[in-house]
């Protein structure tokens, strides 16, 4: 039951993007504590069978929200000043618990903020609070978040995807201006495409990973869910550039995304990968894809075939080198000095314990496949063959980028599945993220934007990759295709079989 | 027993290879800001949210510790790598707050460097270094009463490791490496080495070997001993080791391939618990730091910086100053010593064999007092002396100006290590000033004639020999300060007058 928002007069604070409700701030139609209130009504009123958030800081928020707005009568304009935002629950957030979905963290309050949020926070941001995710991110449905699964506003049957699915979930029905997630094989982009909102992984190194509980070091990167592509600009601006606390973090200085969405498209050469429009995907997400790519090309785009050759190869690659890195990310948690910790008599006995019962199973799942890929003995068929592959599909993608500015392909194969559908089967959830773990892979940066629903009205996204640090690039093509289209005006209907 | 072990010795080859454990003297932590300070500081106190281990923190390299270490490296000898790549060095133990320690696996940041060792018989062997790396320390675990405790203070502090090739073949070998390394550390200032306090620490790896095996390029099994706190019970150890392991093979056993502690009290090694299975430390790049790059630029940078070391101090000692071997020595192990020593001949004079008299005084009379004043044999301790390099030279100026005898010269300084005080302020004060006056000495040497009138007899009789009872009373009632060549000849003079 699609509605379109545009029918309206005027549209309800909390559905507003983040660009809009700054405006009205601006001019005063409205204040940040009157617009927190509103989101918080909105959350109050959905949450309950969309489950977005793990937990929602509204005595925080209102007091951000005052504060904002005494700013703002101050004479400030911070970018983001007043914007009531959601921030995946695998990034640190001082004095507000973080658990990255996990029972193992359950009750950690980090005494120290995640460079990305500090900044969203110094820009005048509003936290609503903390979205949920699979645990420690991995998964693609939240189905694996120790506490519970999200679920999808389109259909409450069905999955936003993940592991950013909270975050996704939140946007899209309208219980946040726009959110943080982050993605390590497509945990941004997937359920984005799958929630139809925008989502945005930047290159890796664009953005700090201080504060970002460690998956995949070498994958992970912070990036952003919104409403459109603007947004998206908006937040990057706040959140790119060098931070001394990470050493992965690129000095290069970041431009004003925004000023980069001309909506001109004119002679901008678009790669099509043969490997990306395979059999067994959903048709109608093809044609989707296929469409998209075409307005682009009305536009003004070229389009070009194009082969990144070492495709297949991207899935296993992505399953050694991400595990290898969590097995030993995750050593960590061992019940000492935060988080959970069993009880056990015997010190040995209460780090076995601890992790044991602390750790869901996919989780435990990884920790053994990493740990495996990096013992004597297979190391070198494993884990360094991974690094040697991942170096072919980086070349793959330089290559690519000599030919073309931007790669357009499917995010997700599918659109949203059913809840359930998938757990027993781990490679059927895996194989979920073939589109998007490449981007990772390759350090380059992407984005999921809407581009039209399937039969069951689920909402299709529609990839841009672009090479790395061509943000300004990919949200260019995908801001003119966006002008161009009404896709992201659609709302869900919050309608299903909610648990 | 011991006789049949000697001889057997000689069949069986020692060889030994050395890791070494250096505390780099950096102000803060390896990764994080954390000060290194945490000598005699309350358990957990010296710790942050990056070297807890906590989630989503990241380390950032100390650009100090990296720098002490490429030091070290040129010291030794090493090349230094153009890029250096850490690692996660996975293993589970509370006292590592992260799971892992982030150390260097591939692409360390020196390697194949060489120390050539002089051993007390005046021979030098070369000891090959294999490579020499940075990583962070752990914390430390405290069992007591049933409860384990962890500091983690410690946790994060830079360390260096530096690895031999199994090039010692002697437990003296050892102890001069050991030595010699400590005194290049001190030199350059990057670790205190001080073993005691655990800011060095030394696993010798020892086995033995047969000619025939040598002759085949093979080793013996590898025994690696662990808590050795000083270098002499890194001696002690390898001795020990040795002997048990000829003895197991002469029994027709078998050396086991284990690890050992070092037990002081009773001398010997002791098993410490076997591992049910070879460690395997998962080594994989620490994608939390890019490799690091190391530009020539900076590296000649800090070649150009290096101190003279120890073994062309003493190569310049013996050939600018000929000093005897001994004393270079003993002046060049320290860089305190040198620097102290160094300033006394700047202020005494270079020539006419002066530095040696100066480094007479030093290694004998100054260490003397310093054994005997300061805390254990720490010649450190030379810094805190109250004496200055140009007091001492003035000191044996005195005597050079026969102003005071040697004798004298070591009662002034005696007063000096006391008080701070100018030598010449000290004789003129107590009135130490050599007498060379010959109305003082006339006069005393007649008194003395006068007093002892059975013993002039005798020396006149012929019974020469008295000649030295008087030149000892003449000695002794001018309080030492008769300048001894003119109260000889005064006496002789007197004595045969008659
Ligand atoms: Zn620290």
């Amino acid at each position: 039951m699609t509605h379109d928002k545009t029918a309206q007069d005027k549209r309800a604070l909390h559905e507003l993007t983040i660009h809009a409700a700054l405006e009205g701030m601006r001019s005063g139609e409205f204040t940040s504590v009157q617009l927190t209130q509103a989101l918080l009504d909105r959350i109050a009123a959905v949450d309950g069978n969309v489950k977005a958030y793990l937990r929602v800081t509204a005595e925080k928020a209102l007091a951000q929200a005052e504060k904002a707005d005494r700013r703002r009568a101050a004479g400030d304009d911070a970018p983001l000043l007043g914007a009531p935002l959601a921030i995946k629950d695998v990034l640190a957030t001082s004095g507000v618990e973080t658990t990255c979905g996990s029972r193992i963290l359950q009750g950690f309050m980090p005494p120290y903020t995640a460079t990305a949020v500090a900044r969203l926070n110094d820009a005048g941001m509003v936290m609503l609070g903390k979205t949920n995710t699979d645990e420690f991110a991995m998964g693609s449905s939240t189905e694996n978040s120790a506490f519970f699964t999200t679920h999808n506003p389109w259909d409450f049957d069905r999955v936003p995807g993940g592991s950013s699915g909270g975050s996704a979930a939140a946007v899209a029905a309208d219980e946040a201006l726009g959110a943080l997630g982050t993605d390590t094989g497509g945990s941004v982009r997937q359920p984005a495409a799958l929630c139809g909102v925008v989502g945005l992984k930047p290159s890796y190194g664009r953005v700090s990973r201080f504060g970002l509980i460690a998956y995949g070091s070498s994958l992970d990167q912070i990036g952003t869910l919104t409403k459109d592509v603007r947004d998206a600009a908006l937040l990057l601006n706040v959140i790119a550039g060098s931070d001394p606390l990470d050493s992965t973090c690129l000095e290069t200085p970041a431009p004003d995304y925004t000023a980069a969405l001309t909506g001109d498209v004119r002679g901008l050469r678009i790669g099509l990968p043969d490997e990306y429009f395979i059999d067994g995907m959903q048709p109608e997400v093809e044609a989707s894809v296929r469409q998209a790519v075409a307005e682009l090309e009305r536009l003004g785009a070229e389009v070009v075939r194009i082969s990144l050759p070492n495709t297949d190869k991207a899935l296993p690659v992505y399953y050694l080198a991400a595990t290898a890195e969590a097995s030993a990310n995750l050593a960590r948690y061992d019940g000492v000095r935060f988080g959970y910790s069993a009880g056990a008599d015997s010190m040995f006995e209460n780090i076995r314990r601890t992790r044991g019962e602390g750790f869901g199973a996919e989780v435990k799942r990884r920790i053994m496949l990493g740990t495996y890929a990096l013992s004597a003995g297979y190391y070198d068929a494993y884990y360094l063959k991974a690094q040697q592959v991942r170096t072919l599909i980086k070349r793959d993608f330089e290559q690519a980028f000599t030919q073309v500015d931007v790669i357009a392909a499917p995010t997700s194969p599918t659109t949203a599945f059913r809840i359930g559908e998938k757990v027993d089967d781990p490679i059927q959830m895996y194989l979920t993220d073939i589109f998007t773990i490449s981007a990772n892979l390759a350090g380059v940066c992407a984005v999921s934007v809407p581009c039209g629903f399937d039969k069951a009205n689920l909402p299709i996204g529609m990839q841009l990759i672009g090479p790395h640090l061509g943000e300004e690039t990919i949200l260019r093509a995908a801001d003119a295709y966006e002008r161009a289209t009404d896709w992201q005006r659609h709302a869900p209907a919050l309608t299903g079989r909610a648990s | 027993m011991l006789a049949a072990t000697t001889k057997s010795d000689t069949r069986y080859e020692l060889v030994v290879g050395m890791e070494v454990h250096v505390q780099l003297l950096t102000r803060s932590k390896m990764f994080c800001r954390c000060a290194t300070d945490y000598a005699g500081a309350p358990p957990n106190t010296r710790v942050c949210p990056v070297c807890l281990g906590m989630p989503g923190t990241l380390p950032v390299i100390n650009r100090d510790a990296v720098e002490a270490t490429v030091k070290t490296g040129l010291a030794l000898g090493c090349e230094i790598a153009e890029t250096a790549v850490f690692a996660r060095k996975n293993y589970t133990y509370p006292d590592l707050p992260k799971g892992y320690q982030i150390s260097q696996f591939e692409l360390p940041l020196c390697i194949h460097g060489r120390v050539d060792v002089d051993l007390p018989d005046g021979s030098t062997s070369p000891i090959r270094v294999r490579r020499v790396h940075l990583e962070e320390d752990t914390g430390r675990s405290v069992h007591e009463g049933g409860y384990s405790y962890v500091d983690l203070n410690r946790a994060g502090v830079p360390l260096m490791e530096i690895v031999t090739e199994a090039d010692i073949h002697s437990a003296e070998q050892a102890y001069a490496f050991l030595t010699g390394l400590r005194s290049v550390l001190r030199y350059l200032g990057v670790s205190s080495g001080d073993m005691e306090k655990g800011a060095m620490r030394c696993e010798p790896n020892i086995s033995v070997r047969t000619p025939e095996q040598k002759a085949r390029g093979e080793y013996g099994a590898k025994v690696e001993v662990k808590n050795l706190n000083s270098f002499r019970a890194v001696r002690s150890a390898i001795e020990y080791e040795m002997r048990r392991q000829i003895d197991v093979l002469q029994s027709g056993g078998a050396v086991e391939q284990v690890n050992m502690g070092w037990d002081e009290e009773r001398q010997r090694t002791v098993l410490q618990r076997t591992k049910e299975s070879s460690d395997d430390y998962r080594y994989f790049p620490e994608p939390d730091l890019p490799p690091l790059a190391l530009s020539r630029a900076w590296v000649d940078e800090i070649r150009a910086e290096l101190p003279e070391l120890p073994g062309a101090k003493r190569a310049r000692y013996i050939r600018d100053w000929g000093l005897r071997p001994t004393e270079a020595d003993a002046l060049t192990g320290e860089s305190l010593v040198a620097c102290f020593f160094e300033g006394a001949v700047a202020a005494y004079g270079e020539e006419d064999g002066k530095p040696q008299r100066m480094a007479n005084w030093i290694t004998g009379e100054l260490f003397r007092l310093i054994y005997a004043d300061g805390e254990g044999q720490d010649l450190r301790q030379i810094a805190d002396v109250r004496i200055a390099p140009a007091q001492l030279a003035a000191l044996l100026a005195l005597i050079d100006d026969k102003t005071i005898n040697p004798n004298t010269g070591k009662k002034v300084l005696d007063i000096m290590y006391a008080t701070g005080d100018d030598p010449q302020d000290i004789v003129a004060r107590e009135g130490l000033a050599m007498v060379s006056d010959t109305s003082v000495i006339d006069e005393a040497v007649a008194s003395i004639l006068a007093a002892n009138p059975a013993e002039l007899a005798r020396y006149r009789g012929g019974e020469t020999k008295l000649f030295g009872f008087f030149m000892g009373q003449v000695m002794r009632a001018t309080q030492g300060k008769a300048d001894p060549n003119a109260a000889r000849q005064r006496l002789q003079e007197l004595l045969d007058e008659a």
